[in-house]
């Protein structure tokens, strides 16, 4: 079991570095020197340049340094929590980003427990009873959850919520919490303002989680050990819940591979139609704005958070599924 | 052995045989409904199972209309692409009548007066229906280019004269609504389609290496795909769109943007193809055509693949929908496609804030094309999936 956990830990670390040499080549790709084209940009706003600013990011990002070096010294920086300089807010990234990585953290939480609590009793259902109306219409609903995008739904969500609540439910938290220290008041104000997002990034999720739900639960129904259970007189509640749903629980973990990418995925987007104080609207305004290395920072941060989100899912799978870990661990 | 000790030849009897054919399955005599079954070829099974779903079958006819709308959106639109009506900005959808009076004059509108709200500074348009202005049918109107080849000015359908026809309203500069979603539905579905044939491509070439070498090329094909795997994609297509040049024209970005969008899709297409060439070459079909000497690009092409190609064809058409999902996401945020190249991304770009939402709702409607493909392409892909394995 230990060597197991160890094993998957050391193999993790070769995929972050290739997925930092990617977020660098993207860092790097647009045409020329970042600074030189910075200077540029302000020049031609009509700022004037302070020359000591410009020595101290050169200094900073080794410009004049070969790439190798650049990349070491950023992969290097990130480590130690240091994210970057960003160029927009004349800020180190991490004093600039404040909670925002944290509050990402918890709304993918959140969803994710949303699609959860969403997807098990109907992926249930849709299983049980195969090509019923129920099953039709719930596909139907699943697919549309799908079909819509996500930053419409959003604004709709927003407009109805204005018009019926007359509240606004833009941002994560009320107006009179937003820099202040974290508290039980605050905390509060954010549970309130997350359920629209929550369920904005959830439906599209929930649908694909219900659909790979109720394949796995189909399969499993199918099953030699079922049809005995059924033969030897156990009433169908019984039968479902003794077996082919335990596999399906151990199913909610081992997806979040597939889950969580997505999720991230609505939650920038989402965040942005929302002005959420999450990374997703300063990762946009970065790229917009070309602070590559802002938005490298935010890149390696959400892909770190699925690498780690992945780890946790296959950790927990180990000590829920006795096969996984009986046999010395094939993961997924 | 004698003759003679046998019975007498008179009583022998007559050598007979029946001219009739031998019909060996005489016993067991198939129906004709069951003889074209098991005589049918593999892809008129899969047809005829396809044809069982219903859904699908719409899905897939809805398809194949907006597709080949696409060819005479010209023709289609009441208006072009870019044409302004600068006395109509922001003009609410003008609804289409029959009756007049109580008499039918036949499809009809009414013209639109214009008047300025001066509490929320919102254009009002109010329909002045004194007098009916009767749609022309197949008439002369914008002058556009056809295919870029013959100039033209035929339009399906053009309001009266002096009258304009706005159906889904128009937007700041005054454009119509349905003449644009027409044209977008150009871009937006063709991307998918053009995104789906360069992932498609990777991921045969790709999966098929790592599936019948296997070994390193298999561990490293691997590798690569579960890192670009464990990258949120939204973020990561932002990230890539971005970084296009601002010096490149639409077009070339039109194809950056595809090609940014299929170089993340190939994976799961790449996965499936490679777990299937892991089982389907232990075969012994697959063993007899190595001996025979054939190369591994024949056995691949020619033995292999066509085994599961119509398993690959439906998750391609699965995933299809994923990357017109995507570049309308992009185009929203304003890091996709640019004008002049419209797409309905694009088009929703204007319905960025809840203004919009709450005076303008027409200007969302490009939405309701992005559902109804996404639904159609999920619905046939299903009925595609169920088709493959038409013995089941």
């Amino acid at each position: 079991m230990l060597r197991y956990v160890v094993h998957r830990v050391l193999l993790m670390i070769p995929t972050m570095i290739a997925i930092s040499i990617i977020v660098f080549t993207i860092i790097q790709l647009p045409p020329g020197n970042y600074l030189e084209s910075y200077i540029a940009e302000l020049q031609a706003q009509g700022e004037s340049v302070d020359p000591q600013k410009i020595a101290f990011l050169r200094e900073y990002y080794g410009l004049d340094k070969p790439l190798i070096e650049q990349y070491l010294r950023w992969a290097g920086g990130m480590l130690v929590g240091d994210f970057g300089y960003s160029f927009e807010f004349n800020l180190p990234v991490t004093k600039v980003v404040g909670d925002r990585m944290f509050l990402t953290i918890i709304v993918s939480f959140f969803t994710i427990l949303f699609t959860w609590a969403v997807a098990f009793p109907i992926g249930i259902y849709s299983a049980t009873h195969q090509y019923s109306w129920g099953d039709y219409g719930l596909s139907f609903l699943g697919f549309l959850g799908i079909a819509i995008p996500n930053f419409m739904l959003a604004l709709v969500m927003l407009y109805l919520a204005n018009v019926i609540f007359g509240t606004s439910i833009g941002g994560l938290m009320g107006p009179e919490f937003i820099g202040q220290p974290w508290s039980w008041p605050k905390v509060m104000s954010v549970l309130e303002h997350s359920w629209i997002p929550v369920f904005v990034i959830g439906t599209s999720g929930t649908a694909g989680m219900i659909r790979r739900l109720r394949a796995n639960l189909l399969d499993e129904l199918q099953k030699q050990y079922v049809v005995t259970a059924r033969a030897k007189g156990l009433p169908p509640r019984k039968v479902l819940f003794k077996y082919p749903l335990r596999l399906a629980l151990n199913f909610f973990i081992s997806d979040i591979g597939s889950l969580l990418p997505h999720i991230i995925s609505g939650t920038e987007i989402t965040a942005v139609v929302l002005s959420l104080p999450t990374t997703g609207p300063m990762l946009l305004g970065a790229l917009k704005s070309q602070d590559m290395y802002l938005a490298g920072s935010f890149l390696m941060f959400l892909a770190l958070m699925i690498v780690v989100g992945v780890l946790i899912s296959d950790l927990a799978l180990v000590a829920l599924d006795p096969r996984i870990r009986l046999q010395g661990g094939v993961a997924r | 052995m004698s003759t003679s000790e046998t019975a007498p030849p008179s009583r022998e009897l007559e050598h007979y045989v029946s001219t009739a054919p031998f019909d060996p399955t005489s016993a067991a005599r198939l129906t004709p409904e069951q003889e074209r079954f098991y005589l049918a070829s593999q892809w008129m099974l899969m047809w005829w199972k396809f044809k069982q779903h219903r859904v699908a079958v719409v899905s897939g006819i809805i398809l194949l209309l907006m597709y080949s709308s696409t060819l005479v959106s010209e023709i289609l639109a009441p208006y072009n692409l870019q044409t302004r009506h600068t006395d109509f900005i922001y003009a609410s959808p003008q609804s289409v009548h029959l009756f007049h009076g109580g008499h039918l004059v036949g499809p009809f509108v009414y013209r639109q007066t214009k008047t300025l709200n001066m509490e929320n500074l919102r254009r009002d348009y109010v329909e002045d229906s004194s007098r009916p202005y009767p749609l022309r049918f197949f008439c002369s109107g914008d002058p556009y280019r056809f295919w870029n080849l013959v100039d033209m000015s035929l339009h399906i359908v053009c309001p009266g004269e002096g009258a304009t026809l706005f159906v889904l309203g128009t937007d700041r500069l005054g454009r119509d609504v349905l003449s644009r979603i027409l044209y977008g539905a150009r871009i937006s579905l063709t991307i998918g389609l053009l995104g789906i044939a360069i992932s498609f491509t990777l991921g045969l070439i790709l999966g098929g290496i790592a599936g019948y070498f296997g070994g390193w090329a298999d561990l490293a094909i691997q590798r690569v795909i579960e890192i670009i795997r464990s990258f949120p994609e939204l973020p990561l297509w932002m990230a890539l769109s971005a970084v296009l040049p601002v010096t490149w024209s639409p077009i070339l970005i039109y194809f950056g943007i595809t090609g940014i969008l299929a170089m993340l899709e190939w994976t799961g297409l790449a996965r499936a193809v490679r777990s299937k060439l892991l089982a389907l070459r232990e075969e012994d079909y697959c063993t007899a055509a190595r001996l025979m000497g054939a190369r591994p690009k024949r056995i691949i092409a020619r033995h292999l693949l066509p085994g599961f190609m119509s398993h690959l064809i439906a998750s391609a058409t699965l995933s299809i929908p994923g990357m017109i999902l995507g570049e309308t996401a992009l185009s929203f945020l304003g890091i996709g496609l640019r004008p002049p190249i419209t797409s309905w991304g694009v088009l929703l770009n204007e319905a960025q804030n809840i203004n919009v939402v709450a005076l303008y709702p027409w200007l969302m409607l490009p939405v309701v094309p992005v559902i109804i493909v996404i639904l159609a392409f999920n619905f046939f892909g299903d009925g595609l999936r169920d088709a493959a394995d038409p013995y089941r």
